[in-house]
């Protein structure tokens, strides 16, 4: 005998009710406004933060002795890299939420984030040569960590690739998922390859380690850097998810209602 | 759903064993996609099909052993002979049939002389008919699922398949098939969904 | 269950012999690309030797990535995918054949046919058994890998060169050791922990590539 149904909770096998405490906020619609709530907090966090730690960075840490002010670029280098890899674990942590449990939002929150891990792994890149010009004379040397961020804007450029390259969001979702996943198990393999690749060929003499011994303030100056990044990245990725939202649910009763009160 | 543009929804019918059950509905109608859903290819936006007591989702394997699925592409590889075809989809779908039963299957479609030729060189209705011969190989699989059986056929072909599937609901035996043709099948349990975009 | 693995293998030998164009392709371009690089850079004897192992391997990365993407294609075409799918066989078993079959019409006639480029580029003899030993463990993981990526791009547009955007980026540690092997012994040192690397990748990839790509399969037939 053959069954087809228009509900899914014709047998009660829902493992998700819409209205238990924890998976309320998975709809998309309850998520929506909490967002909008969010953003401005996570934004002005990140700017105060962001303010205090350049201000730290730049001049109440002290000059270095081998490398003068160029130093300072760390401020934003090594933050950047820290969270462009960070990021990446979130975006495959949510697309595996996504997939295993079948909620909508999780795939938008991949979504939304992958731009930002693109644009830190960028900003990661960019600072980095910026610093090697004065430190080592040339714009780019094959160091192992600028190799391995090169190789992780790639892959963040294959997700978004993929994703806009699939009109189905549901198939995009899905698909993006399994992609972050095999990126994710593949990251720490291809760093360290990388840095095996970089001491057989070029022994150990330049690396972005070789960085003065960490001052206090320097030390300071840096996390409240990172933190101002947090701010930044989740205030980024809630702006950008709600978009994603709207776009999505264009054709549903409560976006019709919130676009014509926000006209 | 296709895109943005809903196909169809609210459908609602159980078939039992001996139902015969007729999509109909104009070209693009989603008349393809319901029957992909109703395999498992296809997981619709809202809604379950279950088959006996379990979710087709979660029975997987155990429901796709008790499915035969002839989709509107019928599987049929152009450089493989008409007897490699058979066999290789029969295997690949866990069906065990021995090279004489294939032999028998594709004489009685008709393909009599044509098993060891490449299906390339061989005629649309002929390709048709390589895909159909599994049916013969498929008594025991309490389901079919055909997408369109008797496209491209000519009189004799769809007799004999016609035939085929009334002895396979009087066995007790459901089957779901699309057609644009108005083809009589003698069977007195026929439900009818008509998909009105 | 091992029925069907066999099946599908034999089935898309039997394909490959009767498409034998579609095998050559890759072939030939493995072989042109690899014989560009020393007009490129110049036929400098010592050069010549110490761009070898790389050229070889990343030669052999885009042949194996341009074989790909057909790997999944036709049967998505002509529908055989779908009873893939319908299959009581697991998934991953299907792919892994598919993969293994692929493999066999292209990475190993690579791996066979890498040696005589080798000498082209004057690779010291001794180095041979080295490079092709590295091939040997090194293009199955690529024939693994670019399935999940062949299976993610199935139908869309500009498959391609998204294929290549998806993949490429997870050879990575692939070509690193395997050239790195090549390598290595040139410079008269130990191999034997680069081929245990590559022999780990190989059973990284071979436990967890094959069910990856099912999963995308059964996503991208939607």
């Amino acid at each position: 005998m053959m069954y087809v149904t228009p509900e899914n909770t014709a047998t009660g096998q829902d493992r998700f009710v819409d209205h238990s405490s924890w998976f309320k906020y998975s709809s998309p619609q309850t998520f929506f406004p909490l967002a909008g709530k969010l953003v401005p907090w996570f934004a002005v966090a990140a700017l105060l933060l962001a303010a205090a730690g350049l201000y730290i960075g730049f001049f109440v840490a002290p000059t270095d002795s081998q490398q003068g002010e160029a130093y300072r670029i760390i401020f934003i280098h090594v933050p950047a890299a820290w969270m462009s890899m960070f990021i990446y674990v979130v975006m495959a942590f949510w697309a595996g939420v996504g997939l295993t449990f079948n909620t909508r939002l999780s795939g938008m929150m991949a979504s939304a984030l992958a731009p930002t891990g693109a644009l830190f792994t960028f900003l990661a890149l960019w600072s980095g040569s910026l610093w090697g010009k004065p430190t080592w004379g040339t714009w780019w040397v094959w160091e192992a960590r600028l190799t391995s961020e090169l190789i992780l804007l790639f892959l963040y450029f294959g997700f978004m690739a993929l994703q806009a390259a699939i009109d189905d969001p549901r198939r995009a979702d899905k698909a993006g998922a399994v992609l972050a996943l095999t990126g994710v198990i593949n990251i720490p393999i291809i760093y360290f390859s990388v840095q095996w690749w970089n001491t057989l060929h070029q022994g150990a003499s330049v690396s972005l380690k070789s960085a003065p011994t960490m001052a206090a303030t320097m030390f300071t100056g840096m996390l409240v850097m990172v933190l101002a990044l947090w701010m930044y990245s989740i205030a980024a990725s809630l702006m950008r998810v709600r978009c994603i939202i709207l776009e999505r649910e264009r054709d549903s009763q409560w976006v019709a209602e919130y676009m014509s009160s926000h006209k | 759903m296709r895109g943005r543009r809903r196909l169809f929804g609210g459908l609602n019918f159980t078939l039992r064993d001996g139902d015969l059950l007729r999509v109909t509905g104009a070209n693009g109608s989603g008349k393809t996609s319901l029957l992909r859903i109703l395999c498992g290819l296809l997981s619709p936006v809202c809604g379950m099909v279950r088959w006996g007591g379990g979710d087709i989702r979660s029975l997987r394997e155990e429901y796709w052993r008790q499915l035969l699925y002839i989709g509107h592409a019928h599987a049929v590889k152009g450089e493989l002979t008409a007897l490699e075809n058979l066999l290789v989809t029969c295997t690949l779908v866990g069906v065990n049939v021995s090279r004489g039963q294939a032999l028998e299957a594709l004489s009685r479609l008709g393909l009599a002389g044509y098993e060891a030729l490449p299906v390339k060189i061989l005629s649309r209705g002929q390709q048709r008919r390589v895909a159909l011969a599994r049916l013969f190989l498929s008594e025991k699989i309490p389901l079919w699922i055909l997408d369109e059986p008797f496209d491209a056929l000519d009189a004799g072909a769809v007799d004999c398949v016609r035939l085929l599937i009334a002895q396979h609901l009087s066995r007790g035996a459901a089957v779901v098939l699309t057609t644009h043709q108005e083809i009589r099948i003698d069977n007195p349990q026929v439900q009818y969904i008509n998909i009105v975009s | 269950m091992f029925t069907v693995l066999r099946c599908v293998i034999y089935r898309d030998l039997l394909l490959a012999t009767r498409r034998w164009a579609d095998v050559l392709t890759a072939l030939v371009f493995f072989v042109i690309v690899v014989s560009l690089f020393p007009l490129g850079v110049g036929p400098e004897p010592n050069l010549l030797r110490t761009i070898a192992p790389g050229v070889i391997w990343v030669a052999a990365l885009l042949a194996s990535m341009l074989s790909l993407t057909r790997i999944f294609a036709a049967d998505y075409a002509d529908g055989t995918l779908e009873q893939m799918l319908l299959s009581t066989a697991p998934l991953g078993m299907i792919v892994a054949a598919k993969v293994i079959a692929h493999w066999l019409v292209t990475g190993l006639l690579v791996v066979l046919i890498a040696p005589l480029l080798a000498l082209q580029f004057d690779l010291p003899q001794q180095l041979l058994a080295t490079l092709t030993l590295s091939l040997l463990l090194g293009t199955p993981v690529l024939s693994m890998i670019g399935a999940i990526g062949a299976a993610l791009t199935l139908g869309l547009r500009g498959g391609g060169a998204l294929l290549s955007l998806l993949v490429l980026p997870l050879y990575v540690p692939v070509l690193i050791i395997g050239a790195g092997a090549v390598d290595m012994a040139a410079a008269g040192l130990g191999t034997e922990a680069h081929f245990l690397l590559l022999a780990a990748l190989l059973v990284v990839a071979a436990a967890f590539a094959p069910w990856a790509a099912a999963a995308a399969l059964r996503i991208s037939a939607e």
